[in-house]
């Protein structure tokens, strides 16, 4: 970066009328990492990234920090932390001051926690038996608004069930009274141990504020092991690990470079580029862990509460739909629609699984958490990725039945262990059955479904990639900004995507497809 | 399934077999807690019902699904007795308890539909009653009073939904229809709420 580029962007940082204080100091924080010399890459590799073939997410030329970290709340709150000289917690109130301080000090690529424990399971235990429900309502009230009010990003997420428990009941009850974007919550969902009613709950709550978000917990643990977290957006990682970088690679640039058809790609094409995506991400993560040596340092690993070990990194992937619509044309086939046609799902199942089997087999530096290798991801987007449809998604608008839609997209989810999601969008008639949502969820993990997300249509909240934004905040954002950090995200989402038009489904039995036959 | 009016009314009724129902119940059964039928009015195709119901309890695959019928009650107690075994309940339609109303507003008499509610209350077989309101016919205080301690006698825990009528895909008529106002169908609520303990919901 030219040095006079580098003093007009931060001009235009500190004079800007539209961003807060805080989201200014953050801002002049990401531009300085981007005047260091990027890791050393390849010239291969170098041209994919500036061709954005691979994409850095733009996390910064020099990682400081894992991108995101699952610190191990469970030990800090049995043991203490001695780097904040907080002793463990002795009753309920102590436990939420405690995290709230220990919240404020864990990084990650949004410089806010993406992580904040699974709270039900963390909180539970503090909870006597002769409080009531109104007593503890109050205080998670209290302490739901603060977490709002001091992580103010939509990428902030905690995790509940997939046990019943007083806590959870509270933690719904209170987010349908606040109706607040912070925090994004994921459910576990094992149809062995989660009751019918507290699906039910998690349902009435999306009703109210777009959230939860759903997950199958038996498939994660089989990934994972018990101790895993959906942080951020969908991003499934181990608890006292993490994930160092994301990178993710566009598969429709991959396709539009491939001179053959469907075989010339999953034989020649996809090999060089998941070596160069690779490739940049072992960059990434030798600068973080030996040039900046953070694991050397913060006290998160130093006292325990993450671990190296547990750490991998994401190999993102997007624009399936229109790789398959590219690659298929050069095969002479065209008009093949994913989500709609055979062929075009046929040629995605195959295209994806290379993919993984690809990925599984490339040994990454300091990547144990994966067994060495990265974990696979389905890659929600950025408000940049005009005309490229997220992940594995099948193209806003153009979605099938809400039956159809889960054939299509389930067989892909077991390959997915950092996450996947597929949005359904559905009518209000699902308000009137929650139960068919329930049955929705349970059907759709059943046929092999890891993420599960529905919003309602004309929702105040939606769903950008997986964080939450309110409509009303995103009316004045040019002019008078925004509170949230992720509402400048989900602006620009909405101006390029058009994510609130996304296919609306009927939840009633009656119909299959709302819509006429085309 | 065999419809029971003429096509020509109906344009898209097809003639199916049992076996035909089957394949896309089992594509959809994992999303699924049971099957409904409804209409038209599917107690006039009583005898397919029977077999329907009675292929997916045979079957194992779908055996956990419950099987409803939707009806607005209009059928004999010989209907109900076809269907006892393979059924496990029914939803009914209530247009109106008064005899003179009800003729007026659908055109028949409701005698068999006040039979049948009674008949599957007593089997265990009433799953809700549903009050379809349409505001100026069947809305009045003393009416909604009337009907719900009816109902209350009958069963003092019964599920009873409240639907306001609706506009949609409704053919034209001399007067026209109203759709009652969200005050209007709270009110209804309050009303049959008012009467006794009544699982109640407002649609």
């Amino acid at each position: 970066m030219h040095m006079s580029q580098f003093v007009a962007d931060a001009e235009a940082i500190v004079t800007s009328g539209a961003i807060g204080y805080d989201q200014k100091v953050r801002r002049l924080a990401g531009l300085a990492t981007s005047a260091l010399p990027y890791p050393a890459l390849s010239p291969a590799c170098q041209e994919a990234l500036d061709k954005r073939v691979t994409c850095d997410m733009f996390e910064g030329n020099r990682p400081f920090t894992p991108r995101y970290v699952l610190p191990d709340y469970a030990k800090a709150l049995r043991h203490g932390v001695r780097h904040l000289e907080l002793d463990p917690p002795q009753d309920l109130d102590d436990a939420l001051s405690f995290l709230t301080i220990l919240y404020g000090h864990v990084p990650s690529v949004t410089t806010y926690p993406v992580y904040l424990g699974d709270l039900d399971a963390l909180l539970e235990p503090f909870v006597p038996a002769d409080m009531s429900d109104d007593d503890l309502d109050r205080r998670l009230r209290r302490f739901w608004v603060q977490l709002d009010r001091l992580l103010p990003d939509a990428f902030v997420h905690t995790n509940l069930g997939p046990a019943d428990g007083r806590v959870v009941r509270s933690i719904f009850r209170v987010e349908r009274s606040l109706r607040q974007v912070v925090p994004n919550i994921t459910l576990k969902v094992d149809p062995q141990v989660t009751p019918d009613s507290l699906i039910e709950d998690g349902v009435e709550t999306v009703f109210a504020t777009g959230k939860p978000h759903f997950v199958n917990h038996p498939m994660m643990v089989g990934d994972h092991g018990p101790a895993y977290a959906a942080v951020s957006c969908y991003n499934s990682l181990k608890i006292g690990g993490g994930s160092h970088t994301l990178v993710r690679l566009n598969l429709k640039e991959a396709a539009v470079r491939q001179a053959g058809g469907l075989e010339e790609f999953l034989a020649q094409g996809l090999p060089l580029w998941v070596e160069l995506t690779a490739e940049l991400m072992a960059a990434r993560i030798t600068s973080l862990v030996e040039d900046q040596a953070f694991f050397e340092h913060h006290f998160l690993a130093t006292e325990g509460l993450i671990d190296l070990d547990r750490f991998s990194a994401m190999f993102g992937i997007f624009g399936l739909a229109e790789c398959v619509a590219e690659i298929l044309a050069h095969d002479g086939i065209h008009n093949a629609r994913y989500g709609h046609d055979e062929v075009a799902n046929a040629a995605a199942y195959r295209i994806v699984e290379r993919i993984a089997e690809l990925v599984a087999a490339r040994q990454l530096p300091y990547c144990g958490g994966g067994n060495g290798a990265a974990y696979l991801h389905s890659q929600g987007g950025i408000d940049l990725d005009v005309g490229v449809t997220a992940g594995t998604r099948i193209p806003v608008r153009d979605e099938p039945s809400m039956r159809e839609h889960i054939t299509v997209c389930a067989p892909h989810h077991r390959h997915f262990a950092a996450g996947i999601s597929d949005i359904f969008h559905v009518d209000e008639t699902a308000v009137r059955n929650p139960q068919a949502m329930v049955d929705i969820i349970k059907g759709a993990f059943a046929v092999g479904m890891r993420d599960f997300t529905f919003n309602l249509a004309d929702n105040e909240f939606i769903r950008i990639t997986g964080y939450l934004v309110r409509k009303s905040d995103l009316v004045e954002i040019d002019t008078v900004g925004a509170r949230h950090g992720s509402d400048y995200l989900a602006a620009g989402s909405e101006r390029t995507f058009h994510l609130t038009e996304r296919a609306v489904k009927r939840v009633g039995a009656h119909e299959l497809d709302p819509r006429p036959r085309r | 399934m065999h419809l029971g009016m003429p096509v020509r009314l109906l344009p898209k009724a097809r003639h199916l077999a049992v076996a035909d129902l089957l394949e896309p119940i089992r594509v959809a059964a994992p999303f699924l807690s049971g099957v409904t039928v409804s209409g038209g009015e599917a107690t006039m195709q009583a005898p397919f019902v029977r077999a329907l119901f009675g292929a997916i309890k045979a079957d194992p695959e779908l055996a956990r699904l419950t099987c409803f019928v939707d009806t607005n009650g209009d059928a004999s107690t010989a209907t109900w007795d076809l269907l006892g075994d393979v059924m496990d309940a029914a939803m009914v339609d209530l247009k109106c308890l008064d005899p003179a109303r009800h003729v007026s507003l659908t055109g028949s008499d409701n005698t068999r539909t006040l039979r049948s509610i009674e008949t599957l209350q007593g089997r265990g077989q009433l799953y809700e009653v549903r009050l379809l309101i349409v505001p100026g016919f069947n809305d009045d205080d003393e009416l909604l009073t009337e009907t719900a301690r009816w109902l209350a006698d009958l069963d003092p825990g019964m599920r009873v939904r409240i639907i306001g009528f609706r506009r949609h895909g409704i053919r034209p008529t001399a007067v026209p229809l109203r759709e009652p106002s969200a005050a209007e169908r709270a009110h209804y609520g309050d009303i049959v709420r008012s009467i006794a303990d009544l699982q109640v919901t407002v649609v």
